[in-house]
């Protein structure tokens, strides 16, 4: 069909197309890949339900998002534990400028960032994803850091932003044996896009915790992805919290390069409203011995969508992988919505690979159990979600949990 | 203890309840006075369990005649929980397993609603832990537990003794236990008929159901019924767990088909 050909000018966004001929001159350390960036977009169409990656969750809400740069905005939040380091980040500088980093963190040069960055990505099949383009137009800045402590260090990212477009590219290198506990906030305090990029390549041996928590608004759209390059003998955890976003697409993507790594996802979303909330997660063990141990959860209520896709390969090379996945959605509303998939694509022979998923509504019960003891429906019904999530954020590095308050994060399912 | 002066507690008249679309009770009466306890006894599919549920207020059951005062008021008006802070308890057959929910949690904002009812000041975290654990000791239960999910890999016993701890906590007026001896070995079954027997006073009064005589070895009742088809077919006193024992159930079918015999 010729017509299909031309893209029509709908496809592109006039709204994409306004917002990339605003935007200035590439410039800085990012300048190629902001070039990269904008030209892959000028190129492809914005990713709709005609694509099965997109096929339920509409993009719509992008096009009426203030898209200018975001001005930081403080986030309410307990002062740092003992012993972390805390940085405040929203995109627009540079993040280490005034810091002093703890011991066993070092800032990458100009030229391993250039060696280094994108790496990741294309080991993770990524490099190419629309939001990672959207990410490589605009973000003027990367935080770039070697992790080389080898007893646990502790750092807080916190990128809150008022209304606008927050754009954060995060690159981790990872010596071998190298420890970090990462504990991230994204915060919308107003309208606009928050995208982020993350890349963390984790050496023989190296050990990563990494806990995102994503907190936005209706009129407030996140668009991440957090790959993570895995040598053998590494631990990988990354756990998320994604609760009231318009519109969340969260990717976290996985790669053993030679399997024989632990990776461990756990991620909960909550909706409520018209909100759409989407995990797509992709884990690829290229070698024998890899371990997968995911889970993860929705809320769905009011008239809320939740999307969890979640892709596990595993080639001939991957012999006596062991990896599990379990979906768990609690539906509050018949008039939420809930479509989750594992995706498993197996071809060694010798493997363990074990999935689940279940949908169910708050147990009758289980309420009726609380309410004879003199609980309110109301009450007990709010302690049966708060239990549902409790699995999740317990898994938190010890900042991030402190940063999610429950009360909060049900609000935005209530 | 009788004393037939007591005040009426709970006045169950000519109860009538379905599930779904089967009818279960069929015109049950029942006075419970306070200071008594009282045993229902009768074969699985009896109602005794329906009884006890239909007045907890479980939502799968419906009441379609009859009445239940408890204290004067209309007990059936009421949801669970109002029924639960006035002072209305059932021990379940089956405590449920709630995970990620913490029992101290659950039992502190529990106690916290009864008390609130009663007019009594709600206890912070540190005054109910002095609370929870000289209660812990009616039945003889691990403070470990407190710090587990709700019932969640408990034992039997485990989990009835929970049960009784709430009773402990809640301080009910009436209270339910239903099937409370089931899943108990001979220690456990001790320990939890001493926590009741400890909780009975002149002043509250406790309705067993249980479907053997070995628990009314333990909790002494004043008055036993048998349930049968949905009613209570007779009413006595101990003596008439004893004469179940004996001659089983099966004298209930004839008392039945000669009813039945006088209907038609």
């Amino acid at each position: 069909m010729s017509a299909s050909l031309a893209a029509p000018a709908a496809a592109k966004g006039a709204w994409l197309e306004a917002w990339l001929a605003k935007l200035p001159a590439a410039h800085g350390e990012l300048a190629p890949v902001q070039e990269r960036g904008r030209q892959a977009l000028r190129q492809t169409s914005i990713p709709s339900a005609r694509d099965e990656d997109w096929r339920f969750t509409d993009l719509s809400l992008l096009q009426t998002l203030p898209l200018a740069p975001a001005a930081a905005s403080a986030a309410a939040l307990p002062a740092p534990a003992a012993g972390a380091a805390r940085l405040h980040w929203h995109g627009g500088s540079d993040p280490l400028a005034g810091h002093t980093l703890p011991a066993g963190l070092q800032r990458l040069s100009a030229g391993e960032i250039a060696q280094g960055l994108g790496h990741t990505l294309a080991a993770a099949g990524c490099q190419e994803h629309w939001p990672v383009e959207l990410n490589h137009a605009a973000a003027e800045h990367v935080l770039a850091l070697r992790v080389t402590s080898r007893s646990q260090v502790s750092l807080e990212l916190v990128s809150a932003a008022a209304e606008g477009l927050q754009a954060l590219r995060l690159l981790l290198l990872l010596e071998e044996k190298a420890e970090l506990d990462l504990s991230q906030l994204v915060e919308a305090q107003g309208a606009g896009l928050h995208s982020l990029v993350v890349e963390a390549h984790l050496a023989r041996g190296a050990r990563l915790s990494h806990g995102l928590v994503a907190l936005g608004q209706p009129d407030a759209a996140l668009m991440a992805h957090v790959a993570i390059e895995q040598e053998p003998e590494s631990k990988a955890q990354l756990s998320s919290i994604t609760s009231g976003w318009g519109l969340a697409r969260l990717e976290p993507r996985a790669v053993q390069v030679d399997g024989a790594a632990h990776t461990t996802l756990r991620g909960l979303q909550l909706v409520d409203g018209q909100r759409i909330a989407d995990t797509h997660s992709f884990v690829e063990f290229k070698g024998p011995e890899g371990q997968l141990d995911q889970l993860h959860k929705a809320v769905a209520a009011g008239q809320g969508r939740s999307v969890f896709n979640g892709a596990v390969r595993v080639p001939r090379a991957a012999q006596r992988t062991n990896a599990a996945q379990l979906s768990r959605s609690l539906l509050l509303s018949d008039r939420a919505r809930i479509d989750t998939k594992p995706e498993l694509e197996i071809v060694a022979d010798d493997v363990k690979c074990a999935h689940g998923a279940t949908v169910s509504s708050l147990q009758t019960d289980e309420l009726f159990y609380l309410q004879s003891r003199g609980i309110g429906a109301d009450q007990a019904a709010g302690l049966l979600q708060r239990a549902f999530c409790e699995e999740v954020l317990r898994e938190l590095p010890a900042a991030a949990r402190s940063w999610c308050s429950l009360d909060r994060l049900l609000e935005a399912a209530a | 203890m009788i004393r037939p002066d007591a005040p009426v507690l709970l006045e169950i008249r000519d109860l009538h309840a379905r599930v779904e679309d089967k009818a279960i009770l069929k015109g049950v009466n029942l006075t419970i006075r306070a200071g008594e306890i009282h045993a229902v006894m009768g074969r699985n599919g009896s109602g005794k369990s329906t009884l006890s549920k239909v007045l907890a207020g479980h939502p799968a059951y419906s009441v379609t005649g009859g009445s239940v005062s408890y204290r004067g008021e209309n007990l059936l008006d009421l949801d669970p929980e109002q029924r639960a802070r006035i002072g209305v308890f059932l021990g379940f057959q089956y405590p449920v397993e709630i995970p990620g929910v913490s029992n101290l949690e659950f039992l502190r904002v529990a106690t916290n609603a009864r008390r609130a009812e009663k007019g009594e000041e709600e206890l912070d975290t540190f005054a109910f832990e002095d609370l929870v654990r000289e209660r812990l000791k009616v039945v003889q239960m691990d403070p470990a537990f407190l710090e587990r999910s709700v019932n969640e890999g408990f034992s039997g016993g485990e989990k009835k003794r929970n049960e009784i701890l709430q009773m402990a906590l809640l301080e009910p007026l009436v209270a339910i236990l239903d099937e409370t001896d089931s899943g108990l070995d001979i220690d456990a079954l001790r320990i939890v008929a001493g926590g009741v027997n400890q909780l009975a006073n002149a002043d509250n009064a406790t309705l067993l159901i249980t479907h053997y005589q070995r628990l009314l070895d333990a909790i002494t009742p004043d008055y036993v019924h048998v349930m049968a088809a949905g009613r209570i077919l007779r009413t006595g006193g101990k003596e008439l767990a004893l004469e179940l024992e004996q001659r089983g159930y099966d004298w209930v079918d004839q008392e039945l088909a000669a009813l039945a015999a006088e209907v038609a």
